[in-house]
């Protein structure tokens, strides 16, 4: 009964870290792969490892975005209790963006240069 | 019964990877749904919780080998440049697929969708299990939290699902061999 209680207890700060670090992650690799349509030379720099090309770099720039923003997210809201609601609105919105953004019609309208 | 690297890998990244996603989602989410107080006795709760931790860490695992092949293996197979000159391009998918206007857009749509879509499955994946984990049985009891984790998994299926069908298919027009 004691580890319900704690349980029950637990503040919702760690959760909704974890969802808006989802969002900012999604939204980097939707942000990322339309800016790399809109300039080719932003493409290239992305292109780390050359059998791959710019998927590298989107791929690997998305990750690491969203690992770093849990890692601050985590310890900003850890053992805090948070509006839920309202993260939870936030990273839909995030969420929406990458899924925009990586979807080949939206991204060409900006294909540039 | 013969099989090429480039082959077992495709199967590896797509049939055993992606198909075993794909495949634990519908159990995954039946989990979640029925994830109810009045719905399940204490005893239940916890050996689901168990299930669910596992399947839920097995899942967001596998998305990422998913990507991690497809992006860094198997993906440089299909976009390699032939050499100038060639006019058989059976071992060039991406360009055997831009030859003609007829395959054309399962590359600039298909591929280009399946790619980038793709890398948000492991990430939604990846929260959805750290959420399940850091609640436990508690989260029966918070529908609301219950019911934002659902959405992340369900698209996490979605793109994981949008991935995997291009992926058939465009492997089917032209295969990496």
């Amino acid at each position: 009964m004691m580890d319900r209680a704690t349980e029950q207890d637990k503040p919702n700060g760690p959760v909704a870290a974890a969802l808006l670090a989802g969002g900012i992650g999604a939204a980097a690799m939707g942000v990322v792969t339309t800016l790399a349509a809109a300039s080719e030379s932003f493409a290239q720099s992305l292109a780390w490892i050359p059998a791959v090309g710019p998927l590298t770099g989107k791929s690997l720039v998305s990750t690491i975005v969203f690992f770093l923003a849990w890692l601050v997210l985590h310890f900003r809201f850890r053992g805090k209790e948070v509006n839920f609601n309202q993260i939870v609105t936030i990273s839909l919105v995030l969420l929406v963006i990458g899924l925009l953004g990586t979807f080949p019609p939206f991204f060409e309208l900006f294909a540039g240069e | 019964m013969e099989i090429s690297a480039r082959e077992g890998w495709t199967v590896l990244h797509g049939m055993l990877f992606g198909a075993a996603f794909l495949l634990a989602f519908a159990g995954g989410l039946a989990g979640l749904y029925s994830l109810r107080p009045e719905w399940i006795t204490l005893e239940g709760l916890q050996e689901r919780m168990a299930r669910l931790k596992i399947g839920m860490w097995t899942m967001a695992l596998v998305a990422w080998a998913t990507v991690i092949t497809g992006t860094f293996i198997v993906y440089p197979w299909y976009r390699a440049r032939p050499p100038e000159g060639t006019t058989d391009l059976s071992a060039f998918p991406r360009y055997l697929l831009l030859a003609s206007e007829s395959t054309a857009e399962w590359h600039r749509f298909g591929m280009e969708w399946k790619e980038h879509v793709a890398w948000i499955a492991p990430i939604a994946a990846t929260v959805v299990a750290y959420a399940v984990t850091y609640y436990g049985p508690v989260l029966a009891k918070k529908p609301n939290e219950r019911r934002a984790i659902m959405i992340f998994f369900v698209a996490a299926f979605v793109t994981a699902a949008i991935a995997g069908i291009f992926g058939a298919f465009i492997n089917k027009i032209a295969p990496i061999r």
